[in-house]
C-alpha cells in the first residue's frame, strides 16, 4: 500500500495586508504589494496555499548608522550618509521588494532631529523612490507620537505601513493609521499574549484586522531565535484553528538581529577559527532568515544586499517545491 | 466549541407565536441575537402545537438565511420535516437527530450524506434512554460503525450522550461525563460529542448555575459540542474560561472579547 500523507484541513487563514497604493489605487508608488493569505503552516504546499510569497524590504536610517561592521558598509559605501541616495541605490541598484525607512536619528538620545527635517526627507524620498513604503519611529514614545502622525500625513494614500504599535503606546499611531489610510506594525516582546491584546486593542480602535502586521519580535541565530520561532508557530497554529486576534501576517527585523551578534560581526584577526567575516555576516543573516520564513514570516526587513539576494533565492526554491 | 443556539424552538412562546403570524422578524431578531452572541450554529424546531411542520420549518429556514450565514440544526423527529428543512438550506446545515435504531439510521445517514450535512446522533433508541455508561456506549458504537460502513464521515458525526435532568436523575450525570470521555475512543479520527444542555437542569430552579456548571465539567471531559442558550452571558463567560483554562485558546487579557472575534 502506498504511504498516504495526512493532510491538515484548517478553518482560518490569514489576513491579507496590502502594503503601498499605486497610481490607480490613490498613490504613486510603483506597485502594490500584498503579503498573508497562508492558508496552512508554511511552504506545506501539497496541503495549502501560500497565494502571496514572503517580501523583503531593505532598511535605510535617516543618519548614518555608527555601529555597522565594514562587511555590512562596503557594498552602501558614501549613500550611508546620505538617505535619499540611499533608497535610491536600495530601489535601481538592489531590486528592493520594498523599502524600509527608520527614523533612529529622531531618537532625543540620538541626534533629535526635528520634525520639520524629517518631513523633507519622507517627502524626498517619496517623490525619488517609488517603492511601497515601511516608515518606523525611534522607540521613544512621545517623539514617536509627534513625528510619526506627520508622516503618516504627508503620505497620505500611499497605503505605507507605520510602526511600531506596543502596548503602552498604540493610540496615536493607530489614529494616524486610521485617519491617512495606512497599515500598522504591532510589536509583542517575544509574548504571544501580548501580541494578542495589542491586536484587540487596534482592532477595538476600528483599525481592520487586514490593516495590522505583527512584529513578534525575533532574536538572531544563536540569540533566542528558537524561542521566537516557537512563539511564531504557536501563533499560527492558534490562527489556522480560527483565532481571528492572531491571523496577521508577521514581520521580522532579522536585519537589525543578525548583525548585532558578535559571531556576524567579528573580524577574523579576532577569532581566527571563526573564518573570514565578509562571509560569515552575511550567511548569519541569511541563516536568520530562512529560519524565520519556516516559522511563518511575510516581511523580512534585511541589510545586507548579498544575504537578500540568497534569501531571495531560497524563497524560490521553497515556493517552487 | 461548536455552540448550537436553542431558542429558535416552537415550546417557546414568542416563537409559536411567529409561526401563527407568520411574522418574520420575531424569529430574524432571535437569529440574528444568537449569533452575535457566538453561535456557531443555529437550530431550528417547530414545536409540538405546528401543524404544517414542512411548511414551517422551510418558512423559518428561509427567514433566518434572510438574516444570517449561520449553518442550521434541522431539530425534528420526524425525517420528512428534517428534508424539508435541509432541501430549503442555503449553508451548512446539521441534522438533528437521529438514534441508534437502524430504521432512522436508514433514512437520516444517506439524508446527511445527499445534503452534505452533519449529523448528530443520541445514545438511545426506540427502548428508552441509556442508564448509564456502557448502554451509552453501545449504543453510540452502533451509529458509529453503521456510519463507517456506509462510508459517512464520522468526523462530521456528534454523538450525544443523552442528558438527563438532575432533579429526577441525579446519577447520570457521571454517566453521561464518562460516556463523553469513551466515545472519543471508538474510531479514528474520531466522532466528535454533543450534549442539549439545557436538559440538565429541566424543572429546577437555578437553572443557569445547574447549566454551566455542567458545561464546564463536560468541557473537561472533552465535550466538542453544545446546544444551548448563547444569550446566557454568565453560561457563556463560563464557556470561554474553561477554554482559556483547557489550553484551547491563546491567553490574553481580553480573553473574553478576543472569543467573541471569532
Amino acid at each position: 500500500m502506498p504511504l498516504e500523507l495526512i493532510k491538515e484541513k484548517w478553518s482560518n487563514k490569514i489576513d491579507v495586508v496590502t502594503i503601498g497604493a499605486t497610481k490607480a489605487e490613490g498613490g504613486t508608488r510603483s506597485k502594490a504589494i500584498k503579503v498573508g493569505g497562508e492558508t496552512g503552516l508554511p511552504y506545506l504546499l501539497e496541503e495549502s496555499e501560500m497565494p502571496h510569497k514572503p517580501v523583503i524590504a531593505m532598511e535605510i536610517f535617516d543618519v548614518a548608522p555608527d555601529d555597522w561592521p565594514d562587511t555590512l558598509k562596503d557594498p552602501y559605501g558614501e549613500v550611508l550618509n546620505n538617505p535619499l541616495e540611499w533608497a535610491m541605490k536600495c530601489e535601481n541598484e538592489f531590486k528592493a521588494d520594498l523599502l524600509t525607512i527608520r527614523l533612529s536619528g529622531i531618537h532625543p538620545d540620538a541626534q533629535n532631529r526635528s520634525e520639520e527635517d524629517t518631513v523633507k526627507l519622507i517627502n524626498e524620498i517619496t517623490a525619488k523612490v517609488k517603492l511601497p513604503l515601511i516608515i518606523l519611529g525611534c522607540g521613544d514614545d512621545a517623539k514617536d507620537n509627534l513625528i510619526l502622525p506627520r508622516c503618516a500625513e504627508i503620505t497620505k494614500g500611499e497605503r505605507c505601513l507605520i510602526g511600531d504599535a506596543v502596548q503602552k503606546n498604540y493610540k496615536t499611531i493607530v489614529a494616524a493609521c486610521l485617519a491617512y489610510g495606512h497599515s500598522i506594525i504591532a510589536e509583542s516582546p517575544i509574548d504571544i499574549n501580548i501580541a494578542k491584546q495589542l491586536n484587540i486593542l487596534i482592532s477595538e480602535m476600528g483599525l481592520p484586522q487586514e490593516r495590522i502586521v505583527i512584529n513578534p519580535t525575533v532574536g538572531a541565530l544563536g540569540y533566542g531565535m528558537e524561542y521566537a520561532y516557537s512563539i511564531m508557530e504557536r501563533a499560527r497554529i492558534a490562527a489556522f484553528g480560527g483565532d481571528k486576534m492572531l491571523s496577521q501576517p508577521f514581520i521580522c527585523f532579522v536585519g537589525q538581529e543578525a548583525w548585532r551578534a558578535k559571531e556576524a560581526k567579528a573580524k577574523i584577526s579576532e577569532f581566527p577559527e571563526w573564518g573570514n567575516e565578509k562571509e560569515r555576516g552575511i550567511l548569519w543573516e541569511a541563516v536568520t532568515a530562512s529560519a524565520f520564513l519556516q516559522a511563518g514570516a511575510d516581511i523580512l526587513i534585511m541589510r545586507h544586499p548579498k544575504a537578500i539576494e540568497i534569501v531571495k533565492k531560497h524563497i524560490e526554491e521553497l515556493i517552487k517545491n | 466549541m461548536f455552540i448550537v443556539g436553542e431558542l429558535i424552538n416552537g415550546m417557546y412562546k414568542n416563537v409559536r407565536q411567529a409561526l401563527e403570524t407568520k411574522d418574520k422578524k420575531i424569529i430574524q431578531d432571535i437569529a440574528k441575537k444568537q449569533t452575535e452572541a457566538g453561535a456557531s450554529a443555529l437550530d431550528v424546531n417547530c414545536g409540538p402545537a405546528s401543524r404544517n411542520p414542512k411548511d414551517d420549518i422551510k418558512w423559518m429556514v428561509e427567514a433566518i438565511q434572510e438574516v444570517v450565514d449561520t449553518p442550521l440544526c434541522m431539530d425534528s423527529t420526524k425525517t420528512d420535516v428534517i428534508e424539508a428543512g435541509l432541501s430549503t438550506a442555503k449553508n451548512k446545515t446539521i441534522i438533528n437527530s437521529t438514534g441508534a435504531d437502524k430504521e432512522k439510521l436508514d433514512i437520516l445517514v444517506p439524508m446527511a450524506l445527499k445534503y452534505k450535512s452533519s449529523l448528530i446522533g443520541l445514545a438511545m433508541n426506540k427502548k428508552g434512554v441509556p442508564q448509564d455508561k456502557f448502554q451509552r456506549l453501545e449504543l453510540a458504537a452502533t451509529i458509529v460503525t453503521y456510519c463507517q460502513e456506509n462510508n459517512f464521515p464520522v468526523s462530521n458525526l456528534y454523538l450525544d450522550p443523552i442528558v438527563l435532568p438532575v432533579n429526577v436523575a441525579q446519577a447520570q450525570a457521571q454517566e453521561v461525563l464518562g460516556a463523553l470521555h469513551e466515545f472519543k475512543l471508538l474510531s479514528d479520527p474520531a466522532p466528535k460529542t454533543i450534549v442539549g444542555l439545557s436538559n440538565v437542569s429541566q424543572g429546577a430552579p437555578d437553572r443557569s448555575l445547574i447549566n454551566r456548571t455542567f458545561l464546564v465539567m463536560a468541557q473537561c471531559a472533552g465535550l466538542d459540542g453544545a446546544i444551548l442558550d448563547p444569550l446566557d452571558k454568565n453560561l457563556m463567560d463560563a464557556l470561554i474560561t474553561a477554554e482559556l483554562i483547557l489550553n484551547k485558546q491563546i491567553y490574553c487579557d481580553s480573553f473574553l472579547d478576543a472569543y467573541k472575534k471569532k
